[in-house]
């Protein structure tokens, strides 16, 4: 079909997808809205992920982002009850100050993103590395130390959320 | 080739929508028989030989009554939210591995939809991802009734979903390191099923699987008492049957993913002596046919005490339910995930 | 102050382990759930099987006719005297000639009205009867949708002449020689009606 394979339908459509749910998640008024487009996002993510044959990455990207992380976020904003009404409404100046920094912010993305193209991506061992097995080989065998880093650093993180979440300290 | 595996996958996943839908129509009317049973009275008797025609009857009913969408609701998403959550309880069937694969000709047909190699964790993410179709329909009634069922609901599962992933993850360990469903199941082929290695594991699993499928004990979302009928309080018609109807099929769905990972799915005991009595080759359509028999009477075995719990024990307050989810079965949890890595240590299926 | 000795105090001791797990009375609640499966039920089969009434159930009225088919009432009150929801008024007629098979006493009851929402159906009027006129039956007052067509006149009230009603079932020996008895408040009024005359 137009010179393309499947794979790169496939990829057309989920990034185009994926795009235009973010901006949706930004231009929505209503933050549920937001968040539930943000919810699609991450799901035509976990397709990409998907394309890219890591598969439990892209069923963690779900079981993770969209499950958990994105129903709390959901919980929180449907416990604050906010809507159009409480919005607070931005002077013109503040308008003005947030579009020249996004204008900014873009300019140095399109700056950085030039570069790339004489970047040559090196092809990391065999196409499989996204399978559980092989990942998880990878991941405590050679990433060993950096993988209980992190894990020390969200124990550490958890530890301080239960810690502010307190009310009193005895 | 590829007309044949478009048609062996279409007859199959017709095959297994199919099977979700009926049995969670029947589940309704087993319910409530079963429930008339255990209170001394009969159950369902009129629609038909022993009420069997109740399920078509509260269809009827469901489709003729009158669709009522609350003026100040969310339209869109109250519309979308019963769809939602029907559709990722389906999604859930799609890994079961029904029976052993059919031979026909050279070319193997596994009864199931979809093998994924990561199964455990697609179960998981499918469950947790179940819970928007609350969520959203509990905020978009703009009720504060189902606004709160869908802020207790969504607690719940995430409370439930760490202790279960935990709880499966011991049962990854002792299944031989794979998170793919149908080797799981076939790795219970020979010697025992997984619940010898995993009592524990099985006891956590089966109490978070009553907390994810909303189940009584742990309906706090729907619990008539405090929520009127929780999430589903502005829905009426078929709308709302949807919704009970998605509750039967979660139910559905996991029980027959108990029954596979804790209670050898398809095989039992002595099945290789009983085929090799009936003189059948591997590959044979009958043991696929027995072995669909198995698993299918674990699963309504699962199915009743299900039903039969809820009447039997009284609801979780709030604040039990989270003491049990986050102070109980997590610890437990992680002790098991302890216990089964010193136990597969010395049985010689792991090493360091 | 201790009333009865109902009482229960109620302990706060800890809970043992056993009790801590839940499981034990779990386990122990669906096994007696599980052995009610096994119960004999007490449901009734409505339209098919029914519920026997008691032989002396107390339903709607009827007025009794005689063997040859004359009401038997003599509209004498002492019904409506006796009916303590004051639900029975009638109006008395005097027989004329030719009447005689229509009704058994000189004076009838021209007119007869039960008001079936106020009657408590205590069967006082049967019992207060001394011509064995007026009965209760087995039959359940019909739902209306009305309130003044729970005013039973004697179109529904006496029987029909080829519908009978059996009453022999109430109309024991024994019950009419009770009702004979001397203490009843109506024989007391009967009597002092007689003195009268």
């Amino acid at each position: 079909m137009l010179g393309y394979t499947i794979t790169q339908w496939t990829f057309g459509i989920l990034s185009f997808l994926a795009i235009m749910f973010a901006l949706m998640v930004v231009f929505s008024r209503n933050p549920v809205n937001s968040v539930l487009y943000l919810v699609l996002t991450f799901f035509c993510i976990a397709g990409h992920y998907l394309l890219l044959n890591a598969q439990f990455l892209a069923v963690v990207h779900i079981a993770v982002y969209a499950g958990a992380i994105m129903v709390l976020f959901l919980f929180v904003i449907m416990l604050m009850n906010l809507n159009q009404d409480t919005e607070p409404q931005k002077t013109a100046l503040s308008k003005l100050i947030a579009g020249v920094i996004g204008g900014l912010l873009l300019i140095v993305l399109v700056g950085a993103l030039k570069g790339t193209e004489q970047l040559q991506l090196t092809q990391y061992g065999h196409s499989d590395i996204g399978l559980v097995k092989n990942l998880g080989t990878v991941l405590f065998r050679e990433y060993l130390f950096p993988f209980e880093i992190v894990s020390i650093l969200l124990l550490s993180a958890l530890v301080g959320a239960i810690m502010i979440g307190k009310k009193e300290i005895k | 080739m590829l007309i044949e595996f478009i048609i062996y996958k279409s007859i199959i996943c017709v095959a297994i929508f199919a099977l979700s839908l009926g049995i969670a129509a029947y589940s309704t009317w087993w319910e409530r028989k079963f429930a008339g049973l255990l209170q001394d009275r009969w159950g369902p008797s009129r629609a038909g030989k022993w009420g069997l025609l109740q399920p078509l009857a509260d269809g009827g009913k469901m489709l003729f009554k009158e669709e009522i969408i609350p003026s100040v609701s969310n339209k869109v998403l109250f519309v979308l939210a019963p769809g939602l959550f029907i559709v990722t309880a389906i999604i859930a069937g799609v890994l079961i591995p029904w029976a052993k694969p059919v031979m026909i000709g050279d070319s193997i047909y596994p009864i199931q939809i979809a093998d994924v190699n990561v199964g455990v964790i697609f179960l998981l993410s499918v469950g947790s991802v179940g819970v928007y179709g609350i969520m959203i329909g509990g905020w978009a009634s703009n009720n504060k009734y189902s606004l709160l069922s869908a802020i207790r609901s969504s607690a719940q599962m995430i409370s439930y979903e760490l202790a279960m992933g935990i709880s499966l993850i011991a049962l990854i360990i002792t299944a031989g390191g794979t998170l793919s469903f149908a080797e799981i199941v076939a790795a219970q082929d020979a010697g025992f099923a997984n619940v010898v290695w995993q009592p524990l594991g099985f006891l956590i699993f089966f109490v978070c699987a009553l907390a994810e499928t909303n189940r009584a004990p742990f309906d706090l979302a729907e619990c008539e008492t405090e929520l009127i009928g929780g999430y589903h309080t502005e829905y009426s018609a078929f709308k709302l049957g949807l919704f009970l109807f998605a509750e039967y099929i979660n139910m559905f769905v996991s029980s027959a993913v108990m029954a596979g990972f804790y209670f050898g799915g398809y095989n039992f005991p002595f099945a290789n002596e009983l085929y090799t009595a009936l003189g059948l080759q591997e590959g044979h359509w009958l043991i696929s046919l027995i072995g669909f028999g198995a698993y299918f009477t674990k699963t309504l075995i699962f199915i009743s005490v299900f039903m039969w719990i809820r009447w039997t024990i009284p609801r979780f307050r709030y604040d039990q339910l989270m003491n049990l989810g986050w102070k109980t079965l997590l610890p437990l949890s992680l002790l098991n995930l302890l216990i089964t890595v010193i136990v597969e240590y010395f049985r010689g299926n792991i090493n360091f | 102050m201790q009333l009865t000795n109902r009482s229960k105090v109620v302990s706060n001791k800890e809970q043992s382990f056993a009790e801590k797990i839940y499981l034990p009375a779990i386990i122990s609640g669906m096994a007696t759930t599980f052995s009610h499966l096994f119960k004999k039920r007490p449901t009734i089969m409505y339209p098919e099987v029914k519920k026997e009434y008691a032989p002396v159930y107390r339903g709607q009225h009827v007025l009794k006719r005689d063997e040859n088919g004359a009401e038997r009432c003599t509209s004498c009150g002492m019904c409506a005297v006796a009916c303590p929801a004051e639900a029975i008024t009638m109006e008395s007629g005097e027989r004329k000639k030719g009447e005689e098979h229509l009704y058994r006493e000189e004076k009838y009851a021209k007119k007869y009205e039960i008001n079936m929402l106020r009657c408590i159906f205590c069967g006082l009027c049967e019992e207060a009867c001394p011509k064995e006129a007026i009965f209760l039956t087995d039959k359940i007052v019909d739902a209306e949708f009305e309130r003044d067509t729970f005013i039973y006149g004697k179109d529904k009230l006496v029987e029909k002449i080829d519908k009978r009603i059996d009453v022999t079932k109430r109309q024991t020996p024994e019950v009419l020689e009770f009702k004979k008895r001397v203490g009843l408040r109506h024989n007391e009024l009967n009597k002092t009606i007689e003195k009268k005359h």
